[in-house]
């Protein structure tokens, strides 16, 4: 060895493997303006579509007149349900076994519901033309609030189902009713609350909102008449899962569709579902043998495609009087407006709602979930977080909050009562899920050491009674939550969309100088996969992340995958990166076996290569191996270095955190400033922690426009309020708070790299975080819940209900 | 959003201008730095086939000293308002307004003509205006004229400017030196009209308030000159009673819309905390 010979610490580090903050490679070309989104692409003789829309949330349509739009010169046709029925499109299924209109047909549902799609030259021509479209409509009664939904008089929305007594998850018990869902042990946990010293039950409602990515939800669909081949690109969180629905509903063979997700800006959730502008898009280049383009301008984006949460639900639980819970049940009454179209796996109507348990021992439980259809936009999808378990965290980590209370307790002491302990592990919960690993006390310990709780709680106790003394109008709020996420969705046991099993995928091919490109079947929305992935394959197979392209996003060249959304990239495509990379590595240590002239098993792996069990200086590099496999393999080997995994995990993995937040609010505006907020994440084996403190303050600060203000509202009339940046609340910088974060590690034992996945954690525990820092600072006044969005006109309301401005 | 069909001009004159407005007829409308009107445009709520550009009007620019007032050009931008020596020294209210609208990439392009013509009254400055007492340059068909803030305001988007007329400049009166000023906003993030605002300016004499103006933005459908309740306040010491008793009096003229910054009775009653603050705030500015 000569002193140029790098070291094994330098020979590491070039490979910036897991670990290693490494820049997001994505980022040279994102900030410079150099992606390539749905709306760069530009295809000769591309048209552009776009939707008349409904002014009424509840209203038969008596007619269309489209005879003035297709008058005007430039628009090539104006399609409507009529159109679609020819080709058996005016519906289409939904993810959650339900069907939703197209275009409108006979009726509509909802406000700026799609109506008619206009295709014209430009985008400016069809915006004039969708003017000119005249509707004529009957006004309906209408029906916003869902707790008269079930109404024995309440107005039949859907005609097409209204005798169907059985729906995709049993029984109908109404026309308005979607589903029961029904979780547990319903007389074990009526027993344990008939013997309870305490109970405690509240209405907690988790409003509407919306993902609202940074770049809005596009198609461009181009079919080929002579060769019968679709061409669509989208912006698609899980575009093979496009694909599979694209060919059901077309007829056209998987093997002639392809589809292409190019940069995406964002996705959380709003991007999983497949929306009438992607099918209007599909049949109108069909019908008029033209590329057609559709993009979302903001205000569509926010008031039609897929809303998140609208779960009304009533929490109760049950304990000693030393604080000891004994039982927890939930009723949610699920707000789904005009269709069922949530993105949850098929089996679970209520998403993992009964992860409600959260992080407590708690004996038995039961959980019932009535979904329901209402005059308001279809949706209720996973935003920034697994499918419901960002409500199911809310419902049981106020409910801590409000039992605290009642039990004179600090709800920091309860929580710790309470924790499933460390060594319950692999645990087993009342509404049956089995808990990977973790160390909830630690956490929590450190959480609390970390921001000297303590003495945050004597300050408090301090300013309240200054506030009492009316010599500050100031109230302390101290906000703690503690959660368990359920990500990585998931074992095929159970979880499916439409019968597509929920497994992920990612083939690798070394190239015969070293590099190599990994493709996966999910796709990136700004997470940063392209950088993270290739860390892993550095670790695994010994090249640097550098030379290792990622790919993603083309069905005609990756490998067959569920897509990015529940945090289940890394829990499963993850696990099935080092899947393959380990194939690639055992082919490699029998070709260096070969080479070395040794047994298998005298090699040892060190770095980037193979090298004789005691002799370091006789080695051979990845690299060396890659050029061996093409051109010179052993005798009877395949030549060649690449391998696919096809991963279908046996268990989701449960990241958690304790998060702690201090606000000061001003009683007499209603403004709440958030002094602190510290977020210590547990989420397994880091990868790259750069990566995972950018995807905790970008969770964080959603989790904070989302419990302070972020919200789709609706007017008695069902008109949709506030669906703009003016009202819609997306925080900048100026309001965002400074986050403190911080880590334990505890592997996922199921997983290849233990990794757990940490995306959506943050909004999991932030929403809660938030909300409870708001309620703890009125509790001393008797008040037990204060609804969310805490926006300070709420806040001002619920200090003036407590007598605090007289 | 996207804007319907329309022509472009680009005066350089302001009889240019006049006369093409006057041509074009109610068609037409002018185009300041459209960071009120092209969202309009944009939601089709505004639908002009002319827009006459004042952007290339060179007399439009410009801040000067008149010695008992400052005129204002009408195209001054919100950010030439802010780093205004002039303004920062005689009236540094314009300053604490200015930054407190939009956000600094609307405040490069948008003009305090605009703003104040614009005639909503979520605009920030119609309510300083009237507060400041400033009058408006008008040039038209029939000549020049000048209207009083106080008189301009008429209903929301309704204004006392005639078909054609296009505001040239603002000219305010220089408060007394030693003057207490403060304009408190209250609103959800950058880039947020007011949930309610305030503008005061007052000056003290022997420890009693001598002289005082109340604006308030967003409370009604016009900006609002709180004069009972400013009246309430002189020859008093700004003591606490006096000060209810004029929040109470601004309350009283308030009429505002219930939307998404909160119901009607809470933004009354953000006015009234407005309000208290900012007097509370100009006394502590003001020489005693
Ligand atoms: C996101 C956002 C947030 C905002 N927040 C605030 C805020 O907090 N506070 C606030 O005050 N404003 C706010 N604004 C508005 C901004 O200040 C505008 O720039 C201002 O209202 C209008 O000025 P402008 O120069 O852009 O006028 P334009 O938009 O060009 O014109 C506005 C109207 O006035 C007319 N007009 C313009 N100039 C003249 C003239 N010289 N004579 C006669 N008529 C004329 C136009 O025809 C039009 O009807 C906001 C705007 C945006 C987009």
């Amino acid at each position: 060895m000569n002193d140029m010979t790098p070291t094994r610490e330098q020979r590491e580090a070039q490979l910036q493997g897991m670990g290693c903050k490494r820049k997001r490679v994505e980022d040279i070309r994102f900030t410079q303006g150099k992606g390539n989104y749905v709306d760069d692409i530009k295809l000769p003789g591309m048209l552009y579509g776009d939707f008349v829309r409904s002014s009424h949330a509840h209203a038969r349509i008596k007619g269309i007149d489209a005879s003035k739009a297709l008058a005007l010169p430039g628009v090539i046709a104006v399609l409507t349900a009529e159109e679609l029925k020819g080709l058996n499109l005016a519906w289409m299924p939904t993810l959650a076994g339900d069907m939703q209109m197209v275009l409108a047909d006979g009726k509509v549902l909802f406000q700026n519901q799609e109506v008619a799609f206009v295709v014209a030259e430009d985008r400016y021509t069809a915006a004039d033309a969708i003017e000119l479209v005249e509707v004529e409509y009957e006004e309906l009664p209408v029906l916003v609030d869902p707790w008269k939904a079930m109404a024995p008089d309440a107005p039949v929305l859907r005609e097409d189902i209204k005798d169907k007594t059985e729906g995709a998850h049993g029984r109908r018990e109404h026309y308005n009713h979607i589903f029961k869902w029904q979780v547990g042990d319903r007389p074990g946990t009526d027993e344990a609350f008939a013997r309870a010293d305490v109970t405690i039950k509240e209405t907690f409602y988790y409003h509407r909102t919306h993902p609202c990515p940074l770049e809005t939800c596009a198609a461009l669909a181009s079919f080929d008449k002579v060769k019968g081949e679709l061409t669509l690109w989208g912006t698609f969180q899980a575009p093979h899962v496009v694909r599979t629905v694209a060919s059901l509903l077309s007829k056209i063979p998987e093997s002639k569709i392809h589809v292409i997700a190019p940069d995406i800006g964002g996705g959380f959730g709003n991007k999983v579902g497949v929306y009438p502008g992607y099918v209007c898009a599909i049949v109108a280049s069909i019908v008029t043998g033209r590329p057609v383009k559709w993009v979302e301008d903001r205000m569509e984006n926010l008031s039609t495609t897929s809303f998140a949460r609208d779960y009304h639900m009533t929490t109760e639980l049950a304990a000693t009087k030393d604080g000891r819970i004994t039982a927890m049940r939930v009723h949610v009454l699920a707000d789904h407006g005009a269709f069922d179209a949530c993105a949850d796996p098929s089996k679970w109507p209520a998403g993992f709602m009964n992860i409600c348990t959260g992080s407590y021992d708690i004996p038995v439980a039961h959980l019932t979930v009535d979904g329901v259809y209402t005059n308001k936009a279809p949706g209720g999808v996973a935003y920034r977080c697994s499918f419901r378990v960002t409500e199911a965290v809310y419902a049981i980590e106020r409910a801590i909050e409000v039992l605290a209370q009642k039990l004179g307790m600090d709800s920091v002491d309860l929580r710790m009562k309470n924790f499933i302990r460390r060594e319950q592990f692999p645990y087993q919960s009342a509404l049956g899920w089995e808990y990977d690993s973790g160390d909830y006390y630690m956490a929590m310990q450190k959480a609390l050491d970390a921001v000297g709780y303590k003495e945050l709680r004597a300050e408090q106790a301090r300013k309240r009674e200054a506030f009492k003394r009316g010599e500050t109008r100031e109230l302390m709020g101290i906000g703690v939550s503690f959660f368990t996420e359920i990500v990585g969705a998931g074992p095929s046991k159970n979880c499916d969309i439409l019968g597509v099993a929920m497994f992920d995928s990612c083939e690798i091919r070394v190239h015969p100088t070293g590099s190599a490109i990994a493709r996966m079947g999910t796709k990136t929305q700004g997470q940063g996969h392209e950088t993270t992935y290739a860390q892993i394959i550095a670790t695994e197979i010994g090249i640097p992340a550098d030379d290792i392209m990622v790919e993603e996003g083309n069905t005609d060249t990756a490998p067959y995958g569920l897509g990015t959304y529940g945090s289940r990239s890394t829990p499963v495509a993850g696990a099935a990166i080092a899947m393959a990379a380990r194939k690639i590595k055992a082919k490699a240590q029998m070709i260096a076996a070969y080479l070395l002239e040794v047994h298998e098993d005298d090699l040892e792996w060190d770095v980037d290569r193979f090298q004789v069990k005691g002799l370091p200086e006789k080695f051979k590099t990845m690299k060396d191996i890659a050029w061996v496999a093409y051109n010179a393999p052993p005798p009877g080997m395949e030549p060649g270095l690449e391998a696919v995994s096809y991963y279908d995990p046996p268990n989701m993995t449960y990241p958690f955190g304790a998060y702690i937040c201090v606000m000061d609010i001003d009683v007499d505006t209603g403004v709440a400033k958030t002094r602190r907020f510290y977020a210590l994440d547990d989420c397994g084996t880091r990868i790259n922690p750069m990566i995972i403190e950018g995807q905790v303050h970008g969770g964080l600060t959603e989790a904070f426009a989302v419990a302070m203000g972020q919200e789709i509202d609706y007017d008695e009339a069902g008109n949709v309020k506030g669906a703009s940046f003016m009202d819609f609340f997306l925080p900048t910088a100026v309001e965002t708070p400074y986050w403190e974060t911080d880590y334990t590690v505890t592997p996922s034992p199921h997983h290849p790299i233990g990794a757990k996945g940490v995306g959506e954690s943050p909004h999991v525990g932030g929403v809660p975080c938030f909300s409870n820092a708001v309620n703890d600072a009125f509790a001393f006044l008797g008040s037990t819940h204060i609804q969310m969005p805490h926006d300070p006109w709420r806040i001002w309301k619920a200090a003036e209900r407590l007598g605090l401005h007289q | 959003m996207i804007p319907g069909q329309f022509a472009y001009h680009r005066p350089s004159s302001i009889e240019q201008a006049v006369r093409l407005l006057a041509d074009l007829g109610d068609e037409a409308r002018p185009l300041a730095g459209g960071h009120s009107l092209i969202p309009m445009m944009k939601l089709r709520m505004a639908a002009p086939e002319h827009l006459i550009d004042l952007g290339g009007i060179a007399d439009l620019k410009g801040i000067r000293d008149r010695g008992a007032s400052i005129i204002i050009g009408a195209m001054t931008t919100q950010n030439e308002l802010i780093h205004s020596d002039l303004l920062a020294a005689k009236l540094p209210i314009i300053r604490e307004t200015s930054l407190l609208i939009a956000d600094p990439q609307i405040r490069y392009v948008g003009t305090l003509g605009g703003n104040v013509a614009n005639g909503d009254p979520g605009n920030d400055m119609p309510a300083l205006m009237m507060c400041l007492d400033a009058a408006y340059h008008v040039a038209g068909p029939s000549g020049n004229r000048t209207i009083k803030a106080r008189d301009f305001y008429e209903g929301a988007y309704f204004t006392a400017l005639q078909e054609g007329e296009i505001v040239t400049s603002v000219e305010i009166p220089v408060p007394p030196a030693g003057h207490g000023y403060a304009y408190e906003k209250l609103k959800r993030k950058i880039g947020d009209y007011a949930t309610a605002a305030a503008a005061v300016v007052l000056s003290f004499s022997g420890g009693k308030v001598a002289t005082c103006a109340i604006g308030l933005t967003n409370v009604s459908e016009t900006p609002l000159l709180a004069e009972e309740a400013a009246e309430i306040l002189i020859g008093t010491a700004l003591d606490p009673a006096s000060i209810a008793k004029a929040v109470s009096a601004a309350e009283a003229i308030t009429a505002p819309a219930s939307d998404g910054r909160g119901p009607a009775d809470y933004r009354t009653k953000m006015a009234g905390v407005m309000l208290s603050r900012a007097l509370q705030r100009a006394a502590r500015r003001a020489a005693a």
